[in-house]
């Protein structure tokens, strides 16, 4: 059936392994940790010292307000960014050390749903499903066609293979994007926002193709996002970001009976709290040109 | 004192981009990817660079030639050497014009293209959605391009070279009545195959290489925001420019200066 | 489909490119794709060179016969000392011609010609020319005019 030894190889990485589906319940050391992570973007410390597990074969959310440097996260775990110290170990390999091509074999593993979709604007949504399956593996064509097909019928759009990118909707977009991230059977994806910018049935789409992914394939998700409703409903484990470090984190039913009184302003999305409604400024006399009362 | 160290700062900061530059072209050229794989990649780059770029090359070289054509044939009829008329005009091109104005021409129509497509493909994430899927994008999309760019300058130049210089007989010869004998027989015990035509070549084919690799850079390295794209591209065609003219005198004075 | 209009357009690309340089090559620079003629040494020495420069054309009765190779100065004489390679097929110059510094137009480049004798013997490799004329020169001209010489 399979023309050379090679394809056959590759077909066996592809198709999910019978390892990775019993150990999701026997393994239980965490597929990501994160220590002491510092990272900086000139003077501004982004993260300062956060320690996080991510447990494998879960979904989990990491939460927090805009600018906190969530994606950054992502790609601190991704390996495009480097932090300034601390480790941060995915499948137990560390990926700030690891070499350009041990961490492009690493990236094979992983998936990643960009907030854009990021779709190839020239090649249609066929090809770009297709497009990691031609350059990691030597598949004959008609096996591509095959898996290009499974994956769009998963996100059920197996009808718009022939569509271009700029003819979908923002909600297709994103789940071409996921059908072609989970093209080679990851590990891990990640979702950059999938919830931002959707309307209430993409929405509901997204939510039951993150599930279901999760579920069916036993993929470890991480899910980055600051729609606190949504992601608390699908995720097994959350924690939330601010001030480059976590404020909170557990199972939803904990978060959600959190003492800290920012976590408690971040869920219910009280206007002014710890956090403040403004920005910080000079004193409010001085920028009116009041001067009078302070001399 | 703050506006010396804003000057320091920013003689700094040109240089750790000079420096970026070059890494990125080590990147570049650094990884060499299967033939089966970069070959269609090139051919399309070649095509939507090379191929498309020939119409307004033709037409410019057209215009050139004959424009000179005219000019040399009121300045040389002055002193009775209208027949060195092709000699003129061939070496004007072949040397100077062929190299620099199809170098111009590249930046502004290719290279603005480069950098626009190369930056809104990393505005809108697919190079860093590339890089997650562990395709390297220096490899995939960069150095198609920059090869590309580095084969078509040199065919272009040649084209606009030979175009003008028939453009120029068809103003000398066909229209202001210079004997096409002299014509060519002039242009042809004057012009040096190694001294003119591959000197021009090999101008060509740097000015080919530094526009293209300008106009890569400034898309990969570009702010990912619609002001950063056009100002990138901007600096592109400005930066191309320049390139091409400071090292046209460089090239000239080695190749023809006589020291 | 499209990847192969695509090959077929690039292709055509590439040999309108290399056209262009053949172009180039062969009829604006004049490069013959024939193998250089062989040819024979002779030695002609002048009172002054002017411009006459390596590879220039040396020629009779204006056609092209030779070029020249180099130009050096004769130390014991102090005349300019000229190597020409002169084409193999044309093997009977008679041995009593003379080599004369001509320039092509008023403005032109300098190159020999030779002006043909009537002796029945033939210069043969390594002989050098027994008459030759220098390089008109405006200036010495104009000057020699003017005091009278």
């Amino acid at each position: 059936m399979y023309p050379h030894i090679e394809g056959c190889n590759q077909f066996a990485r592809v198709a999910p392994t019978p390892r990775r589906l019993l150990g999701t319940g026997m393994d239980t050391s965490p597929y990501i940790e994160l220590r002491d992570v510092v990272f900086a973007r000139g003077d501004r410390r982004i993260f300062d010292g956060v320690s996080l597990d991510i447990p494998r074969g879960k979904i989990t959310a990491i939460m927090g307000p805009s600018g906190t440097g969530k994606t950054t996260l992502l790609r601190l775990i991704g390996g495009q960014l480097r932090p300034d110290s601390g480790t941060i170990t995915v499948a137990g390999e560390n990926v700030p050390r690891l070499k350009r091509k041990a961490l492009y074999r690493l990236r094979e593993k992983m998936g990643m749903l960009f907030q854009s979709g990021a779709l190839f604007t020239d090649l249609s949504v066929f090809e770009n499903v297709a497009f990691p399956l031609r350059v990691h593996t030597s598949l004959p064509e008609d096996m591509i066609r095959d898996i290009v097909l499974m994956k769009l019928e998963a996100v059920g759009l197996r009808g718009a293979r022939e569509l271009m990118p700029a003819e979908l909707s923002g909600g297709m977009t994103r789940r071409v994007a996921l059908a072609r991230s989970i093209a080679l059977d990851p590990e891990l994806i990640m979702y950059d926002e999938p919830f931002a910018g959707q309307d209430p049935i993409a929405m509901g789409v997204l939510i039951k193709l993150i599930r279901d992914l999760n579920s069916s394939m036993g993929l470890t998700s991480v899910m980055v996002s600051h729609d606190v409703k949504e992601s608390l409903s699908i995720c097994h484990y959350a924690c939330i970001v601010a001030d480059g470090q976590i404020i909170g984190d557990g199972t939803p039913e904990e978060i959600k009976a959190h003492p800290s009184e920012q976590v408690q302003q971040f869920l219910h999305g009280h206007p002014d709290g710890p956090v403040p409604f403004h920005y910080p400024a000079a004193d409010a006399g001085q920028d009116w040109g009041i001067t009078g009362r302070s001399r | 004192m703050d506006k010396l160290a804003a000057f320091g700062r920013l003689g700094l900061d040109i240089i750790a981009s000079l420096g970026r530059s070059g890494r990125f072209l080590a990147g570049v050229l650094g990884g060499v990817s299967k033939p089966s794989v970069a070959f269609p990649l090139l051919l399309k780059q070649l095509y939507s660079i090379g191929v498309l770029s020939l119409a307004i090359i033709v037409v410019s070289g057209l215009f050139i030639g004959m424009v000179l054509g005219l000019q040399g044939y009121t300045i040389l009829s002055d002193y009775g050497s209208e027949a060195a008329i092709g000699q003129m005009i061939a070496l004007t091109l072949v040397r100077e014009l062929g190299p620099v104005v199809t170098a111009l021409l590249f930046a502004g129509r290719a290279g603005s293209a480069l950098t626009a497509e190369i930056g809104l493909m990393k505005t809108t994430e697919q190079l860093s959605s590339m890089e997650m899927m562990g395709v390297d994008p220096l490899r995939r999309v960069i150095a198609p391009r920059l090869w590309a760019g580095f084969i078509a300058v040199p065919i272009l130049a040649a084209v606009f070279s030979v175009v003008g210089i028939w453009g120029g007989m068809l103003v000398g010869v066909e229209w202001l009545g210079v004997f096409e004998g002299s014509f060519w027989g002039n242009m042809q015990s004057s012009v040096s195959f190694t001294n003119d035509v591959l000197n021009g070549v090999i101008k060509s084919v740097v000015f080919g290489f530094v526009c293209t690799w300008i106009a890569v850079y400034q898309g990969y390295d570009c702010v990912p925001t619609s002001a950063g794209i056009s100002s990138a591209t901007t600096k592109t065609v400005v930066y191309s420019s320049l390139a091409v003219l400071g090292l046209d005198f460089v090239l000239t004075a080695v190749m023809f200066g006589d020291f | 489909m499209a990847q192969r209009t695509t090959e077929v357009i690039v292709g055509l690309f590439m040999i309108v490119g290399i056209a262009a340089m053949m172009f180039l090559a062969l009829q604006v620079s004049g490069l013959a794709p024939k193998a250089p003629e062989s040819s024979y040494t002779l030695y002609a020495n002048f009172n002054d060179a002017g411009n006459l420069a390596p590879r220039a054309k040396v020629s009779m009765a204006g056609v092209t016969v030779g070029k020249i190779r180099e130009i050096t100065l004769n130390r014991e004489t102090f005349q300019a000392r000229v190597v020409i390679d002169v084409n193999r097929s044309v093997d009977n110059i008679p041995a009593d011609s003379s080599a004369v510094i001509r320039t092509s137009g008023l403005l032109g480049e300098q190159y020999i010609d030779i002006s043909v004798g009537g002796d029945m013997e033939s210069l043969g490799d390594g002989d050098t020319f027994y008459s030759t004329q220098s390089a008109m020169n405006l200036e010495r001209m104009i000057s020699n005019f003017a005091s009278g010489q």
